[in-house]
């Protein structure tokens, strides 16, 4: 194995094996964990508390305990959540955070006292009106009591400073992260759409110092590479993940390559900066006021489909590829308005519905063939 | 109002008046809102606004079965058919903007609050997108406390204020706040006596006929802010109160035998299938969630409390809220069983039923069952399902009910 190699197996495993991968984190950095939920929690705060975040993002569990909670047309994420939760698989977490931003999310928060009572819960709530005054005044003050919340947990009170140096730290991952997703199309046979997912994938379950340091690396080297040529179909791809290994591997099988993506598990995590000024605490609510182009987030101007007509400009991608969650009311509201405008604009899309744990990938690994086979 | 004249009368009239009165406002170039059903209502009603409810107009196209044609185009669109069938009617609505059920005009601008589900921002953004007009928003943070947060309530009340702003933008209009205070007193007396009267089924027997909730919501939805509308329920109260006074049920052939609440929204297009059922059976339908949903009180000059009470609603509150609610419920309507709706359309309302079920039953050991629907959709219900389980409901029933009585 080579370094390249090296590093690329390591990530993978991380991100194959997260219960393992967590445990081997705390131990490295003696912190004690805090699960996140879905989307936009407040990591920076989690981390300048000593405390190690961690993503929780379903996984590939049978259901069976969540029945009690959730009917079957809930999206298999929080179906997976609740179920790895109650079968006892977050216990060694010190606090999950649940932001209510779907319908769905605010019914896991109220089921999660009840079903899995082991797991400390820190609810959250994030402003719709994100970028008015009283939005980010609001936010503001959700932040601060997580804050005493994490400060509880952590046993410590978190400084103007410690916040400063995790946001800081928090910046360069996410800077590290647009430099690695836009070198993609360069390297698209080491980096191919499984492997460039589970790269992504394993900063959640990493100490994000140590993480975005292995990523530095990794582009290090593949700098020293000759650049790979790219002969399949370059696409950006869109919803809420891209998951799971029997669809990831239909992409490569095709030689599909993710050049951009406007996932929420992937992109949507770093593709915003937070704003220079303003206190630490304003200067993560603002970062919530511009981000953009998220189906989770109001916005009456609907920016969605021009951020990936954009994405697919910039990147010269062939076409789109939307990985739909199903049961996703948030994300399955977006669609019609931006398939329009891909229409108009005359981009390709290939619609896919996706649970995170499928029974068959046939019936989709047809449909990315022939999607393939149209776009050559 | 003429005494002669019944409240459910009146109350036909009015409905079908408001939404005559909405499309000629329209037609003689005035502005016309779309709004979500516990909007705060007091801003457009002091600015002389005509609102038509999506939510009210699909359920009447719900009813008089012509829903489907509009969920059709909504899917055709690219909206999934597991998305709430309330915003897809109304869609597909606004494309084909023609109904033999009954029209409503289309909006100039569109007003939102997200105190009932996180749907409505999503589906009233489509909106705004397609046709190109101004959203309002009101966002109520979900409450999972047990009560509003004070910092919940100090974002709501600036964006009454943000919101007049747009409204003053809008129409061009100053915003009168001597009105505004008017409104404000109007529409929470209309509240304070929809509870009075809704309250009244409390008697033994109950002196509402089953689904009569289901239509008085239309006016207590659309006319909230209105004298009209605080009026048909001072006169529906008087006309509960004399049926109690001279000791009459719900029906006139027949005993009220059950006593029973319906958690959810009604299932439209099989109205009269779903409450025939019942009343064969003796099983009276005498309160739901829904009073209390839009018993928005507060004194008129202040925001403050008024931002409570909008996001004091049972679908914005907490678990614990949801099912201490019903359990007094059960306790003040002295409840045989309860009717659980598991209304495909919305999730905020699914995912904490089969807990609040349970933490119901725990505490009041009432009678109870879930049935699969859909409150727009006629594909979701199953007449053979429904049957069954009212079937369960009363055997469950029967069941307490001896035991009371061998207990005595
Ligand atoms: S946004 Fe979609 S996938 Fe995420 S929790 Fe809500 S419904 Fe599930
Ligand atoms: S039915 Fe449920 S999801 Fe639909 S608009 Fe009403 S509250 Fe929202």
């Amino acid at each position: 194995m080579n370094r390249i190699e090296k590093i690329i197996s390591a990530l993978e495993e991380t991100a194959n094996h997260p219960a393992k991968a967590v445990k081997a984190s705390m131990k490295e950095t003696g912190k004690k964990a805090v699960g996140c939920f879905p989307y936009y929690t407040p990591d920076e705060i989690i981390y300048a508390a000593g405390l190690l975040p961690v993503g929780l993002w379903g996984g590939q569990t049978d259901i069976k305990l969540a029945d009690k909670y959730l009917q079957s047309f809930c999206c298999s994420i929080m179906r997976i959540n609740v179920e790895q939760g109650m079968k006892g698989m977050y216990d060694f977490l010190s606090a999950v955070i649940i932001p209510a931003y779907c319908d769905t999310l605010k019914c896991i928060c109220d089921n999660w006292h009840v079903a899995v009572p082991q797991t400390y819960l820190i609810p959250m709530v994030y402003p719709q009106h994100r970028k008015i005054a009283a939005g980010v005044a609001y936010l503001i003050d959700e932040y601060k009591r997580v804050q005493k919340e994490l400060e509880t947990i952590a046993g410590k009170k978190i400084t103007e400073k410690d916040l400063e140096d995790s946001i800081a730290l928090y910046e360069d991952y996410r800077e590290t992260m647009r430099h690695f997703t836009a070198i993609v199309s360069r390297y698209s046979k080491t980096l191919n759409a499984k492997t460039r997912h589970l790269i992504i994938k394993a900063a959640y379950f990493m100490d994000k110092r140590l993480y975005a340091i292995k990523i530095k690396e990794l582009m290090e080297e593949l700098k020293r590479l000759p650049e790979e040529k790219l002969d399949g179909i370059k696409v950006v791809v869109t919803g809420i993940l891209a998951e799971t290994d029997a669809l990831l591997d239909a992409f490569v099988q095709n030689k599909i390559v993710f050049v951009a993506d406007d996932l929420a598990h992937e992109s949507r995590q770093f593709r915003t900066s937070v704003r220079s000024e303003g206190t630490a605490l304003e200067r993560l609510a603002y970062r919530i006021a511009d981000h953009d182009g998220c189906s989770l987030l109001y916005d009456e101007e609907k920016k969605h489909g021009q951020l990936l007509i954009d994405l697919v400009r910039e990147n010269h991608a062939d076409g789109v590829v939307v990985c739909m969650m199903k049961f996703c009311n948030p994300e399955e509201f977006d669609y019609p308005i931006y398939k329009k405008e891909l229409e108009v604009a005359g981009i390709p899309m290939l619609y896919l519905e996706i649970e995170q744990k499928m029974d068959s990938a046939e019936q989709i690994r047809t449909r990315i063939q022939s999607f393939a086979e149209m776009i050559k | 109002m003429d005494k002669n004249i019944s409240s459910k009368q009146i109350l036909n009239d009015m409905i079908s008046r408001h939404y005559k009165e909405a499309l000629e406002a329209k037609k003689s170039g005035e502005r016309v809102a779309w709004a979500t059903s516990i909007v705060p209502q007091e801003l457009l009603e002091t600015m002389d606004i005509k609102v038509v409810y999506p939510e009210n107009h699909a359920a009447v196209l719900g009813a008089r079965k012509d829903a489907p044609a509009f969920l059709r185009n909504a899917e055709n669109n690219g909206y999934s058919n597991d998305l709430c069938s309330y915003a897809r009617v109304n869609i597909g609505y606004a494309n084909l903007k023609e109904s033999a059920a009954g029209n409503i005009p289309m909006p100039d601008f569109i007003f939102c609050c997200n105190n009932i589900c996180n749907t409505v921002i999503k589906w009233y953004e489509n909106l705004a997108r397609e046709m190109r007009i101004p959203m309002i928003l009101i966002d109520t943070p979900f409450n999972h406390t047990f009560d509003v947060p004070g910092h919940s309530v100090k974002y709501i009340r600036e964006q009454f204020n943000h919101a007049i702003g747009q409204l003053e933008q809008i129409t061009g209009k100053k915003f009168d706040h001597d009105r505004f205070k008017e409104v404000m007193k109007i529409s929470a007396e209309t509240a304070r006596w929809w509870k009075k009267a809704t309250a009244l089924a409390a008697a033994q027997p109950s002196p509402f006929n089953g689904f009569d909730l289901f239509n008085y919501m239309a006016v207590i939805v659309c006319m909230r802010g209105k004298q009209e509308g605080l009026d048909l329920f001072k006169l529906w109260a008087e006309e509960l109160q004399g049926k109690i006074d001279r000791g009459e049920g719900p029906w006139k052939d027949q005993p009220e035998k059950y006593r029973v609440m319906w958690d959810g929204i009604a299932c439209w297009p099989h109205l009269a299938d779903t409450s025939k059922i019942l009343r064969k059976n003796g099983i009276n339908l005498i309160t739901s969630t829904y009073p209390d949903s839009w018993t928005i009180v507060y004194d008129s000059d202040d925001l403050d409390a008024m931002a409570r009470a909008y996001s004091s609603n049972y679908a914005n509150r907490n678990l614990a809220y949801g099912a201490g609610n019903i359990v007094q419920i059960v306790k003040d309507f002295s409840l045989d069983g309860i009717i659980y709706h598991s209304n495909r359309s919305c999730k905020l309302m699914d995912f904490r039923q089969y807990e609040v079920q349970r933490q119901v039953q725990e505490q009041t050991g009432v009678a109870s069952v879930i049935f699969d629907g859909d409150q727009t959709d006629p594909g979701a219900f199953s007449l053979a399902q429904y049957e069954t389980r009212i079937q369960a409901l009363m055997e469950m029933m029967e069941q307490r009910r001896n035991e009371r009585l061998s207990r005595r």
